[in-house]
C-alpha cells in the first residue's frame, strides 16, 4: 500500500525511513522532510487547548503528481509519514487510518523494549517486518487495481 | 518548435470583447466618415463599453458557416479545441454588422436612396448566411433632427426604410453630423453593445442546445469543447460570473477525460488554458503578447494531428517526430527556465512559511545551477541550506547535498570548500559507502600534500578538464596556505573532547587534562600538531604536541606513532601545566583546540574546535548517550568508550590546602554589652616556616546589617569599645611561625543586642613550595566560624508599693511610696554587681538617702538582688501616660573576669507612674508596738489637700482588744491646706497581733473617699507585747 514509511522524532530528525527499493530513495527522503512543514502547521493550528481531544491522524498532507503523503502525530510529537502511490485509488481514508494505527502499535512495541533508547534510530526486526508487510501489500494488490482500471475503461 | 511554445497563445490571453464591424465608412477619403470612425476609436477608456470595432467594406466576405449538424450520432471529435476557434470569434465573426449610409429625411431622391440602402443591407445579410449576426443601419445626416413626433415625414420615411431593409425599428439609428458627435457616438455604441450581447446570448443558447445530442463515451472531448465555448461566449458577453462558472465546469470535465501517454499533453495543455482562463477571468483578463501557434488543436503532436487512436499508426514517423522535438529541445536553456520557476517557488514557500519546502527547492535550484555549470551560484545555494538539514539531522539528504557541493568545489578548484566538504563527507554523519569515503580521503591527503585530487565521478568531461588545469595551477603555487576551519558548525571526521581531570585544582599541584580524539574516516590519518588555547594565553605554550615530520612521511607509518589517529579508536593525549598563583580563585577555560592536518610548511588544514570540542551533532549524541541504559562492552585497558567521555572544558584554580590548626576558646554565651573574650590559637603543622601570618576576625560578613552596627571587635580588653570600633578586624599581622610553633591572640567582642551571631576567624599565610621543579609562593588560608549567642545578663523587675508594702497601681501626690527593684541573674556565669544607682527624674524626690544596697553582691545563676527606695511625687496634674520615674543603673562584670576588665553599666529605664491627688490625707503617729495594760498614745493627722473647706465626720469603732479614750464620734471642719490633729489613748488588753480600733472618716463633699482608701495610709493593727515580768520598778509601780 505504501511506497515509503517514515518515523520522525519529536526534534524532526528521522528515526526510521524506508521506501520501496525500486525508486530513488533520496526523492522520498525529500518528500518526507518537506511534508514536515505541513505537519508543523497542522500541529500549531490545532492549538494547545485541544491537545487531549485532538485526533492523531492528520490526513492528507499534500498530493503530488505521482504520490499522496499522509501524516500522523502521536501525543509525544513523534510523526509518522506515509507516501502512497496516487494511482492507487483503492486506498481510502479508512485504510490509511488503520495502517497508521498499525504503525503506531508497532512503534509502541518498539518503545516498550527496555533495550531501546528513545531517540535512537529504530532497528527492530518486528517493526521492519511490519513495515515490509505494509509495502508488500502494494505489490500484491497492484495487478488487481489494474484490472479494475481496465474494467472501468 | 519555438522556445515560446509553452507560452499561452495571444487569443487566450487577450480580454475578449464584443466584435462589431462597421461597413459603409470611407475612412480614407471622406472627412465626415473619418471623424465618425475616430470618435469610435479615440478615448476608449474603461467608461466606454467593451467593443472591438473594425471597419470593413460592405461586401466583405465573412467566414462561411458550416452546415449545421443535425445529429452527433456518427460524429467523432478529433480534438478538444480547434486552434482557430477563439480567433474566429474574436476577430472574424462579428456580433453585429453596422451599415453606415448618408441619408437625410428630406432627401429629394428618397426612393432611389432607400433601395440602395436596402441593397447594401442585403449584401451583408448574404455574406452572413447561417449566422445569427445582427445587422443595424445608421443614417448619417447633415441636419439636426427634430424632437420625435414633430417631424411627420421623418417617422413615415423611417418606417418605410425599415420595411425595405427588413429591419426592426430598434436597428435603425440616426447620426446627425453636428457638434455633438462624440455624445451621439457613445449613445450608438451602447445600443450596439446591447445588440452584441443579445447575439452572444443566442450563441450560448445554441451551443447549449447541442448538449442533449452528446453521449459520454464518444463525445467526451465535445463536453469540454462546448463548455469552453459557452464560457468564452460568456466572456465576450462580459458576463464574468458565468464565464468563471463555465470554465470551472470545463476544468472538471477535463479531469474526467481518459488520459493516455499519447494525449496527455493535449489534456494538460487544455487544462492549463482553462485553468488560466478561470484564474484571469476574475476580475480582468491580462493581455500577453506572443506568436500564435500553427496547430489545429492545442497540445497535439504536429505529426499526428486529429488522430485519436492510442495505437501509434506509424512508429517510424513517431520516432522521427520525437527525435525532431528532442533536437529542438536542446536549443532551449531549460535550466534557466527551471531556475526562474524554482526561485519563484522559493519566494512563494518562504512567504507561506514552509522552510523545508523552501530548502528543498533551493537544493533543486543549486543542482540546476550545477547542471547549468554555474558552480559559484550552485555552491552558494547549497551551502546556505546545508545547515538546515544538518541541524535537523537528515544525514542522507545532507550527504547528497555535500556530494554535489564537493563536485562544485572540485570543478572550481576551491581549496577551502573542497577540504571542508571532504571533512564532513568523511565524518560520521555522512551516509556514503566506505569505498566512496576511501576515495575522498585519498583525495584529501593528496590535496594536503599539495597534489591534485582525482576528479569527482559523474562530472561533465569538459568541466573536469578545466578543473584539472585549475588544480595544477594551484599546485604550482606551492605553500598556498594554512586553512583554518571552524568545525563546531558541522560534523567533521575527527571528533574531539577535552576533559580536565577535576573541576578544581589546588595551586600547588599541576593542572591535568586530556584531549580525546577519534577519527571516523576509513583509513588512519596522521596529524602534525595538536594545540590547546586557554582564556589565559600564557598556558598555551605548555599544551602543544608537535612532531617534526616531513610532508612526504604523511602516508608512511600510519598505524604507529602518537601522531596518528586510527579509525574508530579513541586516542587520549594527556597535558599538564602548573597554574599561576595569580590565577587562584579564577577559572581556567579551554577556549579552543586546534588539530593540524598536513604540514605547516606545505599545505595544511587546521581543525578548530571552539571550547572543549564537540560539533554540530555531538550534543544530541551526548544526550542520547546519557539516556541510554545500555551496558557498554568491556574494552582493554587504557581504552575508553567515546560516548562515556563528558566534556569538561573549564576548571577552577583554588588555593593550597592549609596545614595549620586554628582553635577558638571562649565561654558562651556572651552577655549584652560585655567585652566578650575569644582566644584564638594558631598552630603551624607545616614542614617549613610560614610567613606573613595574618588574622582577620570579627563578625562574618553577609549577615543582618543591623548586627554590624551593634557588634564591635577590639584587641584590647581593658577598655570598652564604642561605636567607632569595626565589626571585623582585617589583616592583623601576627608575624611568622616556625614548624610546630603556636600563637595565641585574644579578641574582645562587644555585642549590643541579644541574638546569635556568626564570627569568622580567618588566618592567611605565605609558604614557599616546589612543584614540578618550580618554586612558587603559595598563599594559604584557613578559616573557622563560630556562632555565639548573646543574652541579657539579668532581668530587672520594678514595682511601686505603698509604705505599707501594698501594691500600688498609682501613687498619690505628696504621699511617700516605695520603689522596689528586683535584679534576677540570667547569666550562666556568676555576676558581680559592682554598684547600682538610681537616677531620679526631676519630678521625683527622694524621701531619704538613695544609697545602693547591693554593692559588691555576687549573683549566681537564678539568684536575685532587690533594692527599695522611698520616694515622693508632688502633684503634677493630669499627665497622659504618667510621670517619668528615672533610670536604674547597674554596674557589673563577670565574677571570673580579671581586675583590668572594665565594669559594664547597664541602664534600665524605670516605668512611668500615674500620680493622683487625694482630698484628705490621714497619717497616724503611733509607736511601733504596744504592751498590755500600758497606754498607747495614737495621734491621727488629717490634712486637707484641697482648696475647699472640708466637712469631716470621724468615728472610732471599738475593738475587743483595746480600751481607748478620745473623741468617739465627731463632726468637724478642716480649712484648706490645714491639718487637724486627733489624739487617742489606746489601752491594749490582750497581747499579740491585734486589730486597732478602726478610724472611719467620711467626707461629705467627696463621697468616693472611702475607708478602704484610708486603710492604705494608716495602720489597722499593731503588735502588743505581753506584760513584762522582768521590767524595771517604775513600770511595776505604774501597774
Amino acid at each position: 500500500m505504501a511506497v515509503c514509511v517514515a518515523v520522525i522524532a519529536k526534534e524532526n530528525y528521522p528515526l526510521y525511513i524506508r521506501s520501496i527499493p525500486t525508486e530513488n530513495e533520496l526523492k522520498f527522503h525529500y518528500m518526507v522532510h518537506t511534508s514536515l512543514d505541513v505537519v508543523d502547521e497542522k500541529i500549531s493550528a490545532m492549538g494547545k487547548a485541544l491537545v487531549d481531544q485532538r485526533e492523531l491522524y492528520l490526513g492528507l498532507l499534500y498530493p503530488t503528481e505521482d504520490y499522496k503523503v499522509y501524516g500522523y502525530v502521536t501525543n509525544s510529537k513523534v510523526k509518522f509519514v506515509m507516501v502512497v502511490d496516487s494511482s492507487n485509488t483503492a486506498l481510502r481514508d479508512n485504510e490509511i487510518r488503520s495502517m497508521f494505527r498499525k504503525l503506531h502499535n508497532s512503534y509502541t512495541d518498539v518503545m516498550c523494549n527496555p533495550f531501546y533508547n528513545p531517540g535512537d534510530r529504530i532497528q527492530s526486526r518486528a517493526f521492519d517486518s511490519m513495515v515490509t508487510s505494509m509495502m508488500i501489500q502494494v505489490l500484491s494488490r497492484a495487478p488487481c487495481c489494474r484490472a479494475g482500471e481496465a474494467l472501468w475503461a | 518548435m519555438s522556445p515560446t511554445q509553452w507560452d499561452f497563445p495571444v487569443e487566450l490571453c487577450c480580454r475578449p470583447m464584443a466584435f462589431v464591424t462597421l461597413t459603409g465608412l470611407d475612412v480614407v477619403y471622406n472627412a465626415v466618415h473619418r471623424a465618425v470612425w475616430d470618435a469610435f476609436c479615440a478615448n476608449r477608456r474603461a467608461d466606454r463599453v467593451p467593443i472591438s470595432f473594425k471597419v470593413l467594406p460592405g461586401d466583405h466576405e465573412y467566414p462561411k458557416c458550416r452546415p449545421k449538424r443535425t445529429s452527433y450520432e456518427w460524429y467523432i471529435p478529433k480534438g478538444i479545441l480547434k486552434t482557430g476557434w477563439m480567433n474566429k470569434h474574436l476577430n472574424l465573426v462579428p456580433a453585429l454588422v453596422v451599415v453606415f449610409y448618408e441619408l437625410d429625411w428630406d432627401e429629394p431622391q428618397w426612393k432611389e436612396k432607400q433601395s440602395e440602402c436596402a441593397t447594401r443591407v442585403e449584401i451583408v445579410r448574404q455574406s452572413l448566411q447561417g449566422r445569427n449576426t445582427k445587422v443595424a443601419v445608421v443614417l448619417i445626416q447633415k441636419k439636426t433632427p427634430l424632437p420625435p413626433g414633430e417631424d411627420v415625414t421623418a417617422s413615415e420615411r423611417a418606417a418605410a426604410l425599415c420595411n425595405a431593409c427588413e429591419l426592426s425599428g430598434k436597428s435603425l439609428f440616426v447620426l446627425p453630423h453636428t457638434d455633438h458627435l462624440v455624445g451621439y457616438i457613445i449613445r450608438l455604441e451602447n445600443a450596439f453593445y446591447e445588440h452584441a450581447q443579445t447575439y452572444y446570448y443566442t450563441e450560448i443558447r445554441r451551443v447549449k442546445s447541442h448538449k442533449e445530442f452528446l453521449n459520454k463515451t464518444t463525445h467526451q472531448l465535445l463536453f469540454v469543447r462546448h463548455q469552453f465555448k459557452i464560457a468564452f461566449f460568456s466572456e465576450l458577453k462580459q458576463d464574468t460570473q458565468n464565464a468563471l462558472k463555465n470554465y470551472r465546469t470545463a476544468y472538471n470535465l477535463v479531469h474526467e477525460l481518459r488520459a493516455h501517454e499519447t494525449n496527455i499533453l493535449e489534456i494538460k495543455t487544455m487544462a492549463g488554458f482553462i485553468n488560466y482562463k478561470a484564474s484571469v477571468t476574475y476580475p480582468n483578463p491580462d493581455p500577453l503578447e506572443t506568436q500564435t501557434g500553427v496547430l489545429d488543436f492545442y497540445g497535439q503532436r504536429s505529426w499526428r494531428q486529429g488522430i485519436l487512436s492510442f495505437d501509434l499508426s506509424d512508429p517510424e514517423k513517431e520516432k522521427v517526430g520525437i527525435l525532431a522535438i528532442q533536437l529542438k529541445e536542446r536549443s532551449v536553456v531549460h535550466s534557466e527556465i527551471i531556475i526562474t520557476l524554482l526561485s519563484n517557488a522559493v519566494a512563494q514557500f518562504k512567504k507561506y512559511k514552509c522552510p523545508r519546502m523552501k530548502s528543498h527547492l533551493m537544493v533543486q535550484m543549486g543542482e540546476e545551477y550545477y547542471y547549468a555549470k554555474d558552480y559559484t551560484k550552485a555552491l552558494k545555494l547549497l551551502d546556505y541550506v546545508m545547515c538546515d538539514y544538518r541541524s535537523e539531522g537528515w544525514w542522507t539528504l545532507l550527504t547528497s547535498i555535500l556530494t554535489t557541493a564537493l563536485k562544485c568545489s572540485y570543478l572550481m578548484a576551491q581549496l577551502k570548500d573542497y577540504i571542508t566538504y571532504s571533512l564532513e563527507l568523511l565524518g560520521r554523519a555522512s551516509t556514503l559507502k566506505d569505498d566512496q569515503k576511501s576515495r575522498i580521503e585519498k583525495n584529501l591527503i593528496n590535496v594536503l600534500m599539495n597534489e591534485s585530487p582525482d576528479p569527482e565521478p559523474d562530472c561533465d568531461v569538459l568541466a573536469v578538464k578545466t578543473a584539472q588545469k585549475l588544480w595544477s595551477d594551484r599546485v604550482s603555487l606551492a605553500g598556498s596556505g594554512v586553512f583554518t576551519i571552524g568545525v563546531q558548525d558541522f560534523v567533521p571526521f575527527v571528533q574531539c573532547k577535552a576533559k580536565f581531570h577535576a573541576p578544581s585544582f589546588h595551586v600547588d599541584v599541576p593542572v591535568r587534562f586530556d584531549i580525546y580524539l577519534k577519527a571516523d574516516c576509513p583509513h588512519p590519518i596522521r596529524f602534525s600538531k595538536l594545540c590547546v588555547s586557554f582564556n589565559n594565553q600564557e598556558y598555551n605554550q605548555f599544551c602543544v604536541i608537535e612532531e617534526a615530520t616531513k610532508a612526504s612521511e604523511v602516508l608512511e607509518n600510519l598505524t604507529q606513532g602518537k601522531m596518528c589517529l586510527v579509525p574508530g579508536k579513541t586516542r587520549k593525549f594527556l597535558f599538564k601545566f602548573v597554574a599561576k598563583t595569580e590565577d587562584v580563585g579564577k577559572k581556567i577555560e579551554i577556549t579552543s583546540v586546534d588539530l593540524v592536518l598536513g604540514h605547516e610548511t606545505g599545505r595544511c588544514v587546521v581543525l578548530n574546535w571552539q571550547g572543549g570540542g564537540g560539533d554540530a551533532a555531538s550534543s544530541q549524541e551526548a544526550l542520547q548517550a546519557s539516556r541510554s541504559f545500555k551496558r557498554r562492552p568491556k574494552l582493554p585497558d587504557n581504552e575508553l568508550h567515546w560516548d562515556s567521555i563528558v566534556i569538561q572544558a573549564s576548571t577552577m584554580i583554588i588555593s593550597r590546602v592549609p596545614n595549620i590548626s586554628v582553635h577558638l576558646r571562649h565561654d558562651p554565651p556572651a552577655l549584652t554589652n560585655e567585652m566578650y573574650c575569644l582566644v584564638v590559637t594558631v598552630e603551624s603543622h607545616e614542614k617549613t616556616r610560614i610567613r606573613d601570618v595574618k588574622l582577620t576576625a570579627g563578625l562574618k560578613p553577609g549577615q543582618d546589617a543591623n548586627l554590624t552596627q551593634k557588634t564591635h571587635v577590639s584587641l584590647h580588653g581593658t577598655e570598652l569599645c564604642d561605636e567607632s570600633y569595626p565589626a571585623l578586624l582585617t589583616d592583623i599581622p601576627v608575624g611568622d611561625l616556625h614548624p610546630g610553633e603556636q600563637l595565641e591572640k585574644m579578641l574582645y567582642v562587644r555585642c549590643g543586642t541579644v541574638g546569635s551571631r556568626m564570627f569568622l576567624v580567618y588566618v592567611s599565610y605565605l609558604i614557599n613550595t616546589t612543584i614540578e621543579d618550580k618554586e612558587i609562593v603559595c598563599k594559604c588560608h584557613k578559616d573557622e566560624t563560630v556562632t555565639i549567642e548573646t543574652v541579657f545578663p539579668f532581668d530587672v523587675a520594678v514595682k511601686f508599693v505603698s509604705t505599707k508594702f501594698e501594691h500600688l497601681e498609682r501613687v498619690y501626690a505628696d504621699i511617700p511610696f516605695l520603689l522596689m527593684t528586683d535584679l534576677l541573674s540570667a547569666s550562666p556565669w556568676a555576676l558581680t554587681i559592682v554598684s547600682s544607682e538610681l537616677q531620679l527624674a526631676p519630678s521625683m524626690t527622694p524621701v531619704d538617702q538613695l544609697e545602693s544596697q547591693v554593692d559588691k553582691v555576687v549573683l549566681q545563676t537564678g539568684e536575685s538582688a532587690s533594692e527599695c527606695f522611698c520616694l515622693q511625687c508632688p502633684s503634677v496634674g493630669n499627665v497622659e501616660g504618667g510621670v517619668a520615674t528615672g533610670h536604674y543603673i547597674i554596674s557589673w562584670k563577670r565574677t571570673s573576669a580579671m581586675g583590668n576588665v572594665p565594669v559594664i553599666s547597664t541602664a534600665v529605664t524605670l516605668p512611668h507612674v500615674i500620680v493622683e491627688n487625694i482630698p484628705l490625707h490621714v497619717n497616724a503617729d503611733l509607736p511601733s508596738f504596744g504592751r498590755v495594760r500600758e497606754s498607747l498614745p495614737v495621734r491621727y493627722h488629717l490634712q486637707n489637700k484641697t482648696s475647699l473647706v472640708q466637712d469631716v465626720e470621724i468615728s472610732v469603732e471599738p475593738s475587743d482588744a483595746f480600751m481607748f479614750s478620745g473623741l468617739k464620734q465627731i463632726r468637724l471642719r478642716i480649712l484648706p491646706g490645714t491639718e487637724q490633729e486627733m489624739l487617742y489613748n489606746f489601752y491594749p488588753l490582750m497581747a499579740g497581733y491585734q486589730q486597732l480600733p478602726s478610724l472611719n472618716v467620711n467626707l461629705l463633699r467627696f463621697p468616693h473617699f472611702t475607708n478602704q482608701l484610708l486603710r492604705r495610709f494608716i495602720p489597722t493593727s499593731i503588735f502588743v507585747k505581753p506584760q513584762g515580768r522582768l521590767v524595771d520598778d517604775t513600770s511595776i509601780a505604774a501597774a
